[in-house]
């Protein structure tokens, strides 16, 4: 156990726990976008950055990367980090202006209105890669990448077609942080719509009931890493004995 | 060096190999010293030399005078370069045509040709001597100088002046702890952007755990103005593989990497083909020179991007990963390349090393300032007499460098600003011009030494545009990955867009300073960080043109095409026809002899063209 200060508070966390998840467990707030538990720390929103002094030095740092250490006082709330939030949500609020989760968190940082001329070519994506971090860090797939760079860059299939390699689980779907990538199943197909791209995926009727419960391609992902039969998978959940 | 050299057992064969180079070689035999570096080649480089060598053996000289293929000499403008040795007869702008001349006169009949010397700007005086040379005069060239006297593909001639005699030192006497000790009183700092205090990491390194640790050599040199690295690693490759060998035996490391970008063909070659040599000649792998220690250098071709060249993305992208860069809370020394302890340096970081070696730091650590110790190359481009690589002690000031060994502006413009240290670098004033270079000034200046490109702009350059200019680089070569770069610089540069257009507002001004303190703030790699420089130190020394944009709708400058307005000078202009032709908009129109022309502004397209071919100097920007 490390012993550390936060907004003058005293606290313990665990040895290599990273400054966020300490604040969390100790009710304090740390404004957050690219963050998930079930994927590592990639620190792009720069949302959640903080200021840490250690010995004589003061660092503005990424809360969502950076571990905690003996003795270091942290400072969520200084001027500093403030103005860089507000500023990484001013821009965000210009690149996404119908995204109601942007518009949400900006009221919570006190931004109402961005000074920025708003885009408009109506997507929501905000580049922090939750999605592709997902499908390489979970799924174990990478069906959706970063392609180009700077302010070209955006998640998409390879070529914006090529989806072999993507088992339509809809896992980028769940993870999106403002709903950019929209997901439909319908008429025993599943269409997963990236920002700039769009694949439709069959799905598998239930061997017993008939209903069209999951995309044929992650019954045979399942069965393949899984070892079980594919007979044995393509039931659905309701009828599983 | 045809037979294959038999491999070097122990430092006492590596001396002896050296005594005997030096027997056969005499430093007075006459030699032609033909650049071949990137530069020169544009002008004839091999193809020259050979013509030499040809001229030679027609004289019947075959085997007494010796041509010799070198790397950069640096004053790439002026090339290419010939220097005739041991007069050191500087012969510049060289062509096919001026080597039998050369060999018959200078080298046979000894004299100068007065028609291929520099002549001085100031007095037009002819200067026959390399050192006289005021481009040369004022600089120190330790790194850099010997790429004048040896061939880069042949180690026998690093060897012969001196190459390898540190690396031999420290094997045959030196315990890691002493190396990494004499780099620290010699206060070595990193040559490639931050001015890292080199020993630092090379201590911190060592003491990391994990194994195996790795040594990088950062050649990405991604600035588009710089090229020292290239030079050096084309010119002189032996002296930057022997900083390395040092700093891994110093480090504990017996795997190292050379990281070049691919657009530098010749310099990757010259890499390969010296870690082959030093291969042969047992100076690489194992057991090397019987003293136990082992290393391997591999060569890593990066693929071009700017970002690439900062450590964790130059590191992710050795590995095989996208180039990005990743948030190192966690130093790379401690957890670099494949999360093992690693010390990334600069090209030119690790060719200082020999030099503090074989010299010692006491007297390495004489040349520069206080904190800035010994010699930095930089590359001088832009409005300015004399460009190329200039290797000058830390401490000189901006005007020696400028006015003495720059010769100063071109035509008799008026200098307007220097920027230092790449796109990212900030833009110093002229009331500033006796700084001394070094890591600090630069930095409290607002600009930094960065990767050494210097750019120097006189009054017809408009700071507002330059600041622009480098933005939309920088937004180019963002690798997107963070909010604040990402989105942040490209809301810079529509601002910029906006009032060197003519739609400038008042509060854009303070818009961009907080914009730039919080990209410099808050973004995650050093590219973001340094991105707002340019536009911080033209806001601070040249508030005053980004008002005339704003508020009087006018570029001081003339460049900004919305801003401007080209008129003829009735009192001057004599109807003399050649603005009316040089207009492919029919813009102009004659009026008959003697006559003013008249300037239809409905028509112009501000090319300026008119302007240029204008000998009265009849037409003028408002
Ligand atoms: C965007 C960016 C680009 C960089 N490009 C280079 C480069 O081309 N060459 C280089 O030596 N260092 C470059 N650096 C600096 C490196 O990250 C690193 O600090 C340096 O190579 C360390 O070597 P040194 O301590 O010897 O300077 C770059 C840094 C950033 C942020
Ligand atoms: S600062 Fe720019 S280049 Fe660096 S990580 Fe962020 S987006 Fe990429
Ligand atoms: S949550 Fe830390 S940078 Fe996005």
């Amino acid at each position: 156990m490390v012993t550390f200060k936060i907004d003058g508070k005293e606290i313990k966390a665990k040895e290599g726990q990273t400054v966020l998840d300490a604040a969390t467990e100790n009710n304090i707030e740390i404004p957050t976008l690219c963050v998930n538990e079930s994927v590592l720390p990639y620190g792009a929103c720069r949302l959640c950055m903080v200021d840490v002094t250690k010995g004589k030095r003061k660092r503005t740092v990424t809360s969502c990367a950076y571990e905690v250490a003996e003795g270091i006082e942290v400072d969520t709330k200084s001027e500093k980090v403030i103005k860089i939030r507000r500023m990484v949500i001013e821009l965000l609020l210009a690149r996404c202006p119908e995204s109601e989760e942007i518009r949400q968190m900006a009221e919570k940082l006190g931004v109402t209105t961005t000074r920025f001329k708003p885009d408009e070519d109506g997507d929501a994506c905000i580049l922090c890669a939750l999605c592709t971090r997902a499908c390489r860090e979970v799924v174990g797939k990478s069906a959706i990448s970063l392609i180009n760079r700077g302010t070209e860059r955006e998640a998409a299939l390879p070529f914006y077609d090529e989806a072999d390699d993507c088992i339509a689980c809809g896992s980028c779907v769940y993870i999106c942080p403002t709903g950019a990538i929209k997901m439909e199943d319908k008429a025993g197909t599943r269409t997963i719509s990236w920002p700039n791209c769009s694949q439709e995926f069959k799905l598998k009727a239930c061997s017993a009931c008939g209903f069209y419960f999951a995309p044929e391609k992650q019954l045979e992902f399942m069965a393949a890493e899984s070892g079980v039969e594919l007979e044995k998978l393509e039931i659905c959940m309701s009828c599983r004995p | 060096m045809n037979d294959k050299q038999q491999k070097l057992t122990s430092v006492a064969e590596l001396e002896k190999k050296r005594q005997g180079l030096n027997k056969q070689r005499s430093s007075d035999a006459p030699m032609i010293a033909v650049c071949c570096g990137t530069g020169c080649q544009a002008y004839g480089g091999k193809k020259i030399a050979d013509a030499f060598k040809e001229e030679i053996e027609k004289h019947g000289l075959g085997g007494k005078v010796e041509v010799k293929t070198t790397g950069c000499h640096g004053f790439c403008e002026r090339g290419l370069l010939v220097v005739i040795r041991p007069q050191n007869y500087f012969y510049q702008r060289v062509r096919l045509e001026d080597v039998p001349e050369i060999v018959s006169e200078t080298v046979i009949g000894g004299k100068p040709i007065e028609r291929l010397l520099y002549e001085s700007l100031a007095t037009g005086e002819k200067i026959a001597s390399e050192e006289e040379v005021p481009f040369y005069k004022k600089q120190v060239r330790l790194v850099f100088g010997d790429n004048g006297y040896i061939d880069p593909y042949e180690i026998d001639d690093y060897i012969a002046v001196g190459g390898y005699s540190a690396f031999s030192k420290v094997l045959s006497g030196m315990t890691p702890e002493q190396v990494i000790d004499e780099v620290r009183k010699a206060g070595l700092r990193g040559r490639g952007g931050g001015g890292f205090p080199a020993d630092i990491k090379w201590q911190s390194s060592r003491e990391a755990h994990g194994e195996p640790k790795y040594i990088i050599c950062n050649c990405d040199e991604g600035d588009p103005g710089a090229f020292m690295d290239r030079s050096l690693m084309e010119g002189n490759p032996h002296a930057i593989l022997e900083g390395m060998m040092i700093g891994a035996y110093a480090v504990g490391s017996s795997i190292a990497y050379i990281y070049i970008r691919n657009e530098y063909p010749l310099a990757v070659k010259n890499a390969y083909r010296a870690i082959q040599q030093a291969k042969d000649y047992g100076l690489l792998g194992k057991n090397i020179l019987g003293s136990g220690f082992d290393l391997e250098i591999k060569i890593n071709r990066g693929g071009g991007a700017f970002v690439c060249g900062e450590s964790t993305a130059l590191m992710a992208s050795i590995e095989g990963k996208v180039g990005e860069p990743r948030p190192k809370y966690i130093h790379t020394s401690h957890k670099g390349l494949y999360n093992k302890p690693t010390v990334l340096n600069n090209v030119e970081t690790w060719a200082n090393v020999p030099l503090i070696i074989n010299k010692g730091a006491d007297w390495y650590s004489k040349i520069g300032t206080e904190n800035s110790k010994g010699t930095k190359i930089f590359s001088l481009v832009g409005k300015i007499n004399h460009t190329g690589l200039v290797e000058v002690p830390m401490g000189i000031t901006l005007r020696e460098i400028v006015y003495e060994i720059g010769g100063g502006i071109p035509g008799d413009k008026k200098f307007k600003a220097v920027q230092t240290g790449g796109p990212s670098g900030g833009c110093i004033p002229e009331n500033l011009l006796d700084l001394p270079v070094d890591f600090d000034e630069l930095t409290n200046a607002g600009s930094m030494m960065g990767s050494g490109a210097m750019i120097v702009m006189d009054e017809e350059n408009c700071m507002v545009d330059i600041a622009r200019y480098f933005l939309e680089f920088l937004e180019d070569e963002s690798c997107g990955k963070c909010v604040p770069c990402r989105e942040g610089l490209r809301r810079m540069r529509e601002i910029l867009d906006d009032i060197t257009q003519g739609r400038g507002e008042e509060s854009h001004l303070e818009m961009l300073e907080e914009m730039s303190e919080v990209i410099n703030d808050g973004a995650l790699c050093g590219l973001g960080q340094t991105a707002p420089n340019p536009v911080m130190t033209t806001l601070k020394y040249f508030r005053d043109e980004y008002k005339a944009h704003i508020q009087d709708k006018k570029c001081p400058a003339g460049v900004c095409k919305s801003l401007i307005t080209y008129h003829i000078i009735e009192e001057k202009c004599t109807g003399c026809k050649l603005c009316v032709n040089a207009c492919s908009y029919g813009a102009i129109e004659f009026m008959g002899k003697k006559t003013p022309v008249v300037l239809h502004q409905s028509e112009c397209t501000k090319c300026g063209a008119c302007k240029e071919v204008c000998k009265l100097k009849a037409i003028e920007i408002r």
